[in-house]
């Protein structure tokens, strides 16, 4: 590993300076919202380049607005009443499904395995879906939510493919010591799938945390919204402005900045403090979603 | 008993043994022995019944004069035996624009984004300093982890008439920064795609790091041994290393051509640049969604269903072919 020509000695050294600029990239947007969610708005329009500490006065009006508001408090609840009763449901059914399919011996496992992969290559498209939730009377219901996209099929294949990494010879023991298929999952299974069932809990978690859609055609009343389309309604069709006047400054456009900056900190910390330590299992779950199913 | 019970099952059945019971009895055996896993997939094929396939019934809609009174059954057929909304479609304005903006995007996207994560993972893999590296991968990662919706309120603050890129490419002469950059037709394909470089180039890069770490290190020191420096040595073996990688990851990526989300195109669009903006998929949202045309808005998203199936049949032909390795 000593070998080092002049040539690559200078490539190290523009590699290093890079690599830092592209770390920096991937920060810096955010930083400058963190930034600017503490500055004086009327100074942040009229300043224009790079910025590296908050411009003075150092101000927490953005954050009193968005704490005053009710529909981002109603958001949080309803975003973790939603991923709580969601993510028992949808990780029952994946590991009901996926245990099923994964046993050899099942006459009906291949019917069973085309019936389910079919629906990746398949779907009713937006309207039909519509339409579907619509006739089964789930809408402006908390429920349209968390039941129409139960099963993620493509998470349901990488539970699978654990579940069939498991030596056959562990599962056939349990049987003759005269285990159910309830016990033979539930006692010898599962504990050796842990690694994966924790990647399953942060996929279909990050997928219904950041989900907005549904929600947006599903729902109509805005005490129901989860957080995401609290936030689109506000950032982006610059909906609710009872927000605003709480300040008492319901078409100052600074005083709308300011909240938008401090809006979009109050919804990412909690993410941007929690996926450094989750880091381990999202690269895991990388790999396993590339094994083929 | 229970030996011979669990013979039966370590060993499949001979092919020629088979014949002998009839098929209806061998699966009365098997849902009796297993009629516990049976009981598991009920509220599963329940699930995909009622979710995934009953929607596709729905599709008829596609081909009728749909009115919610009447149901999908009971609505009569459109025009020209059935494909009236395809035809209004094909016939339309939208038709090209919504399929050139769809292609354009589409193409833009897979010639920034697809090679950044190859080029990213050679670098990193070349910095010997662990540390460095791991917070390089952290710092790139986290974009992955925003929210669409809140990433796209990011990129509105920042093309803003007062935001930052829009003060930056005022300061270079290239627009007045009188406007957002969202309401000039000619930034939007640049937002998008850049935007989305910034999303995923981390995240995707993680595949070929551990693809990196698969290449066998004695290749690397045979290649020394014939006197390759650092350079030559990324590129002729670690690149032939990714090539599999790269190969099947293309083919994945082109199977998906026709196929871009609405979700990023209608948090980011408006009335003003709908000319370069609107795509397939929110052409079909605000047809069926907006303004209620729901027959029409199905038999266009029909429409893109079937383009997109044959390109991942195509892609996976092609993937057969070259690297021996299908999608199934």
């Amino acid at each position: 590993m000593r070998y080092k020509s002049k040539g690559y000695t200078v490539f190290t050294v523009f590699n290093y300076i890079f690599l830092s600029l592209v770390g920096f990239a991937c920060l810096y947007p955010l930083y400058y919202v963190v930034i600017a969610s503490f500055s004086d708005p009327v100074k942040l329009i009229s300043h224009d380049g790079m910025l590296l500490l908050p411009l003075k006065e150092f101000t927490l009006d953005g954050y009193r607005m968005v704490f005053s508001n009710r529909l981002v408090m109603s958001g949080y609840r309803n975003t973790l009443i939603v991923l709580f009763v969601g993510l028992c449901f949808y990780m029952v059914l994946t590991v009901m499904g996926a245990y099923v399919i994964s046993l050899r011996k099942l006459m009906l496992r291949k019917p069973f395995t085309i019936l389910i992969i079919v629906t990746m290559y398949f779907n009713g498209g937006m309207i039909p879906t519509y339409l579907n939730v619509s006739d089964l009377g789930m809408i402006d219901s908390l429920w349209s939510l968390i039941i129409p996209g139960a099963i993620t099929t493509s998470n349901l294949l990488i539970m699978r493919s654990a579940f069939m990494a498991v030596p056959e010879s562990l599962s056939e023991a349990a049987e003759i010591d005269g285990a159910g298929h309830r016990q033979i999952l539930l006692q010898v299974m599962l504990p050796l799938v842990k690694a994966t069932l924790a990647v399953m809990v942060l996929y279909y978690g990050v997928a219904h945390w950041n989900a907005w859609f549904n929600a947006s055609i599903y729902l109509r009343s805005a005490n129901k919204f989860p957080l995401q389309l609290v936030l689109r309604n506000i950032l982006i069709e610059g909906l609710n402005n009872d927000m605003l006047t709480d300040v008492g400054s319901a078409d100052n456009p600074q005083a709308v900045q300011l909240l938008k900056y401090s809006l979009i900190v109050v919804s990412t910390l909690p993410i941007m403090c929690i996926y450094p330590l989750l880091q381990k299992f999202f690269e895991k779950g990388v790999m396993l979603g590339a094994v083929k199913g | 008993m229970r030996k011979t019970d669990n013979a039966r099952h370590a060993k499949l059945p001979a092919p020629g043994k088979q014949s002998k019971q009839s098929f209806g009895i061998r699966l009365g055996k098997d849902l009796k022995r297993n009629y516990g896993a049976y009981l598991l997939f009920l509220p599963v094929a329940l699930y995909y019944i009622l979710f995934a396939y009953k929607p596709m019934y729905g599709i008829l809609v596609a081909f009728k004069d749909f009115t919610p009174a009447k149901g999908v059954w009971e609505s009569p057929w459109t025009s020209s035996y059935g494909f009236g909304h395809f035809i209004s479609f094909f016939k339309s304005f939208y038709f090209g624009r919504v399929l050139k903006n769809t292609l354009v995007i589409s193409f833009s996207t897979l010639l920034v984004t697809f090679p950044a994560p190859i080029m990213l993972a050679l670098l990193l893999n070349e910095v010997r300093s662990t540390k460095f590296k791991r917070t390089v991968q952290t710092l790139s990662y986290m974009p992955h982890f925003i929210s669409l919706v809140v990433i796209c309120s990011m990129l509105r603050l920042f093309v803003a008439d007062s935001g930052i890129v829009t003060g930056f490419l005022e300061k270079l002469g290239i627009v007045d920064g009188t406007y957002s950059l969202l309401s000039m037709e000619n930034f939007f394909v640049p937002i998008y795609v850049f935007s989305g470089l910034w999303q995923t180039v981390g995240w995707n890069a993680i595949i070929y790091m551990s693809a990196l770490s698969g290449i066998d290190q004695g290749l690397y020191e045979a290649a020394r041994i014939d006197g390759a420096g650092k350079l030559k040595q990324m590129w002729h073996v670690t690149l032939p290393g990714l090539m599999p990688t790269i190969i099947m990851l293309l083919i994945l990526r082109i199977g998906q051509i026709m196929s871009i989300g609405h979700e990023k195109i209608i948090l980011l669009y408006n009335e003003e640049i709908y000319s370069t903006a609107d795509v397939i998929s929110s052409f079909v949202y605000r047809k069926g969604l907006l303004e209620y045309n729901w027959g029409f808005s199905t038999a266009v998203g029909l429409f893109n269903s079937v383009i997109n199936f044959m390109l991942v049949l195509m892609a996976n032909q092609i993937s057969r072919k070259t690297i021996y390795m299908g999608l199934w």
